[in-house]
């Protein structure tokens, strides 16, 4: 049943109301105005009228323009195809490529998976970036954000991870970007020649709000496709606060109560419907899930960086340019570290964390105008060394030789008694 | 009952569907909307003249204007009897192994099982002789269940006396056999079967008395076995800021605590949590019995992308199975993870319907809806003179780590434990992150007799040290301005006693296999040990001797409670212990 209808009797924020009968909820429509036609979900049903918001925004609709009902609800192209292409926030290709009309198309937003098919992660994922390989490692299947304040190198550290990382497909769903940084995240791939197994869903900071909404499911319905297909897929997306920003837009549009400065009381579901897609399925795929989360004014418990923590695995702070070794934590290291990975990871992550940390301490001492002790020269060595070697982001080293260079550079400041290490692995592994 | 009711949908948002119908309608009736021939099931929450808004607990989309709705007459329930143990369900008691997965993986939406396995044969056996007289909560046979006998009662919805005009011999009943035939004063014959329904929002009260919960149950954490005790029967609440262990404190929680019953509610939490525990119990040996933990556990698993209304009757359904329990007279323990998912779902629905805010945003009634899940617990006393108790923890999410939040605050009014946690702990990894300065537990007072049984002027003993965490807390304070050299030995003295406490006793390693349970004979022994040192006058000149020669006690403190309990290297820990406090005494 397709019906025109040409009186739009409410314009409201993007949200349109028309009268119309035999809609169903959450399907589609297109909107044809003056300015070109855009794509509208149906998001209330009230009696005869129906409400929908338009993805392109309502500016330019007027009371007449035709409104379009198609009957079936948000779908995306899905297939092999899709690799190495660029899309928007509606699912339209960028890239000047062939379109993609004759793919099957699958629906967005899909139901969860039955929790007790679920399995327990085991897969290491290596980022060949040595701050989130040695002490903070990504298993496969989980689900990790990027803590940043405004103006971090967040964008750069995502791209460098769909660069080097070990995966099957990269999934990129840039979530209100700004458009250099598209072409940022575009060079760095092109450049490292992986773009052939990367898609990207790009809205940008001047595309339509309501656009943002979809990128997120879009992007995890081509992840979870694929998935099943038995592919290791990664999800990269960036910025997941402009998402929470483009809820709580249609939210106060629509009415609704907010309850935490001016988020609904849904954003919890809402982000946790969205995480929650990160999955290992058994017998075949996983989705890897890292996203961006800016924290605004550096706050931390700001509603959405609040909420995030509250569902995802664990938490990356990026701080003047570095991953931030105190306070980042990836929950699920323990399944992998020394399981996995080489069997002395657990005990270098812990030495050249706790080392670290009391160069820190020596750094303050000195700062408060103490006096230098033979022993405190170590420890600045040791600083300077594990700020270039391991912290620097442009660091690209392969888990086995970031736990060799571990060794070295402890070696380097320290005699093998100061470490606190088993002695079998001091036996083993020390540099003689 | 042969005419169904029947409704049309008029209005769809989100969650939430308003529909309208001609006859009569029940507050929290549950219907079923029929969406394309599947039925999404759903209960009514506001009725206005002919307007009922309902709460549906599947996603809606697909839902149109005229869709028809067919209501049940009856309340969103349990279903209680043999073989609800060791079940993984979702919100609505739905078992999740059972159902059918799209793609093999995905949850599809319309689907409602039987709670409980219809072909299987329980061995029945009556307890009652025909012609005697019953009410609801009495006994009418048993069957054995994993390590206890399951109790067959009169249907808990019977109201008033009857008499039972047959019983069923021994021998193998299904839960859908008629095992007796009861008779009320109206001659009316009501079949009993094995299994029953109870509608989840319903307080289960048919008992003898409710009686004040004195005893502690043990969940073999010494922080709070020893520190903040719980009551059997008592209420808990676990506040924390994320990654704080709230999760890690309740597995553990959930596998030690000794209970007869361990109910989890995994409440809009993450599904990898839940992951664990359903993967793991059936691997892991209870202790006690010797047989699989997941034999006394059951899962009630709502995680977070699940649809949010079923959210919000998954604590609910935990209670209702508490109870039920409590019926049977044993001890459940309902762990719920997290209310805060729970109040959040409320929110979200109050916000649908359009009612007027509280504070956040929730609604008015999230007081009352929360004291009313807490009363819910408690010892009772059964008809038989025997007793049975739901000891209820909830663990709260507050926002940003604030416990000022509404949750946190309406909880604390209703909860007899405070197990509040620190991020600070947690960054100093002083696990489980339970802040001794801020929690609190009325039942170290309450449970005082029972307590002081085990051991005279345990409770004494207690305060005592607790009052030297607080000297120890404001000394460190101290120092923190003055710098070591401020205090004096003595207080250098308290506040090593204090941290001493705190990193031998209050801290404890979840993950070493001897660590992460500490028994009440080995919480005595070792207790006594430490309020021991702490009682000890130490005489040390020098602020470095004293470091020196406490550092070297908490080594040994410490060594000794990665020891098997009275094995060889304990005993040998403690005698040195025993012999530096004997000489310096000397």
């Amino acid at each position: 049943m397709i019906e025109e209808h040409s009186i739009i009797i409410r314009i409201q924020g993007d949200i349109i109301t028309v009268p119309a009968k035999g809609v169903s909820y959450g399907e589609l429509a297109t909107v044809k105005s003056k300015f070109g036609v855009s794509l509208a979900q149906v998001i209330r049903l009230q009696g005869d009228e129906v409400s929908l918001q338009v993805f392109a925004g309502s500016r330019g609709v007027a009371t007449n323009d035709e409104v379009r009902f198609l009957n079936h609800p948000m779908q995306v192209p899905f297939g092999d195809a899709l690799l190495g292409r660029i899309f928007n926030g509606s699912g339209d290709p960028i890239d000047n490529g062939p379109n993609l009309t004759a793919l099957p198309r699958i629906n967005i937003g899909g139901p969860s998976v039955n929790p007790i098919k679920r399995i327990i992660p085991r897969g290491f994922v290596e980022t060949r970036i040595p701050m989130i390989d040695v002490f903070n490692p990504l298993v496969e299947s989980q689900k990790l954000p990027i803590f940043a304040a405004a103006g971090e190198p967040y964008n750069e550290l995502l791209a460098r991870v769909g660069v080097r990382i070990d995966a099957d497909i990269v999934i990129l769903g840039g979530i209100g970007l700004k458009y250099d940084e598209y072409l940022k995240f575009r060079n760095a791939f092109e450049e490292a020649g992986v773009l052939s197994r990367t898609i990207m869903f790009i809205n940008t900071a001047s595309d339509p709000t309501v656009e943002r909404l979809l990128v997120p499911d879009m992007v995890l319905a081509v992840a979870e496709q694929f998935g099943i297909q038995g592919k290791k897929v990664i999800v990269l997306l960036s910025d997941m606060t402009a998402f929470a920003d483009a809820i709580k837009e249609i939210a106060i549009s629509m009415d609704q109560v907010p309850s935490n400065l001016g988020y609904p009381g849904s954003l919890y579901s809402d982000l946790a419907s969205r995480y929650e897609k990160a999955v290992d399925f058994e017998g075949a795929g996983s989705i890897t899930l890292l996203a961006v989360t800016t924290m605004p004014g550096d706050d931390v418990t700001h509603p959405v960086p609040d909420n995030t923590g509250y569902i995802t695995e664990g938490q990356f702070y990026l701080k003047t340019g570095v991953i931030e070794p105190f306070g980042s934590l990836s929950r699920l290291k323990q399944l992998v570290i020394g399981k996995v990975t080489r069997e002395d990871h657990g005990y270098i992550m812990n030495s050249m964390i706790r080392l670290f940390a009391e160069s820190r301490e020596v750094e303050q001492k000195l700062s408060m105008g103490f006096e230098k002790t033979e022993a405190d020269d170590k420890y600045l060595k040791y600083a300077e060394l594990f700020y270039d070697r391991f912290m620097d982001l442009n660091v690209d080293l392969g888990i086995n030789d970031a736990l060799d260079l571990g060794w070295k550079t402890m070696a380097e400041c320290f005699g093998p008694e100061d470490v606190g290490i088993k002695q079998e692995f001091i036996d083993k592994y020390w540099p003689k | 009952m042969s005419d169904v009711k029947k409704g049309r949908v008029v209005g769809v948002s989100g969650p939430m569907v308003t529909c309208e119908v001609e006859s009569a309608v029940m507050r929290n009736e549950v219907a079923y909307i029929i969406c394309d021939g599947v039925p999404l099931k759903s209960e009514v929450i506001r009725i206005r003249g002919q307007q009922i808004d309902m709460q549906v607990f599947e996603n809606t989309s697909g839902l149109r204007i005229g869709d028809k709705v067919e209501f049940s007459r009856e309340l969103l329930s349990a279903t209680l009897g043999p073989g609800i143990l060791g079940n993984i369900y979702d919100g609505l008691q739905n078992p999740l192994a059972e159902l059918e997965n799209d793609e093999g993986f995905f949850l599809r939406r319309g689907q409602y099982l039987d709670a409980l396995d219809g072909e299987k044969k329980w061995d029945f056996t009556p307890t009652i002789e025909k012609g005697a007289k019953v009410r609801a909560g009495h006994y009418l046979g048993k069957v054995p269940e994993s390590i206890f006998e399951h109790h067959i009662t009169v249907p808990f919805r019977l109201q008033g006396t009857y008499e039972v005009i047959n019983i069923e011999p021994a021998g193998a009943y299904t839960v859908n056999d008629t095992i007796a035939v009861l008779t009320g004063d109206d001659g009316k014959e009501i079949p009993v079967t094995m299994s029953q329904e109870w509608p989840v929002k319903m307080p289960l009260r048919v008992y003898e008395k409710k009686l004040l919960p004195v005893n502690q149950i043990m969940t073999q954490c010494r922080l709070i076995d020893i520190f903040y005790p719980l009551a059997e029967g008592g209420t808990a609440c676990i506040p924390g800021p994320f990654g704080a262990g709230k999760t890690v404190l309740q597995q553990i929680i959930s596998r030690y605590a000794e209970v007869d019953i361990v109910i989890i509610v995994a409440c809009g939490e993450r599904a990898g949590e839940v992951v664990e525990t359903i993967r793991e119990f059936p691997e892991l040996e209870d202790p006690k019995t010797g047989k699989p933990l997941m034999e006394r556990t059951i899962i009630i698993c709502n995680t977070s992308s699940m649809p949010v209304a079923a959210r919000e009757a998954s604590v609910y359904t935990g209670m209702a199975l508490g109870e039920y329990f409590r019926q049977l007279g044993l001890k459940a323990l309902v762990l719920a993870d997290s209310t805060s998912r729970w109040a959040q779902a409320l929110r979200e629905l109050s916000a649908r319907m359009e009612e007027i805010p509280g504070e956040e945003a929730f609604p008015a009634y999230l007081e009352s809806q929360i004291a009313t899940i807490y009363e819910r617990a408690g010892v009772v006393e059964l008809y038989d003179g025997s007793s049975g108790s739901v000891t209820l923890m909830g663990t709260v999410s507050p926002a940003g780590g604030n416990f000022e939040e509404p949750v946190t605050q309406n909880t604390l009014k209703v909860v007899g434990a405070f197990y509040g946690l620190s991020q600070t702990r947690s960054d100093q990894r002083r696990y489980p992150a339970i802040d001794p300065l801020i929690s609190w537990s009325l039942y170290l007072d309450q449970t005082k007799d029972s307590l002081n049984e085990y051991s005279e002027g345990w409770v004494d003993l207690v305060k005592e040290a607790h009052a030297l965490m607080l000297r120890g807390s404001d000394i460190h304070q101290m120092m923190l301005v003055v710098g070591e050299e401020g205090v004096s030995t003595d207080d250098l003295i308290t506040y090593l006693k204090a941290e001493m406490i705190d990193a031998v006793c209050l801290q404890q390693d979840a993950f070493d296999s001897v660590e992460c349970a500490t028994s009440k004979e080995r919480q005595l022994s070792d207790f006594h040990l430490l309020m021991g040192m702490v009682q000890h006058q130490f005489t040390f000149e020098t602020k470095e001797e004293t470091r020196k020669e406490m550092a070297h006690l908490q080594n040994l403190f410490f060594q000794l409670k990665y020891c098997p309990f009275k094995g060889e290297e304990y005993m040998r820990y403690r005698i040195e212990i025993e012999s530096i406090l004997g000489k310096e005494q000397a």
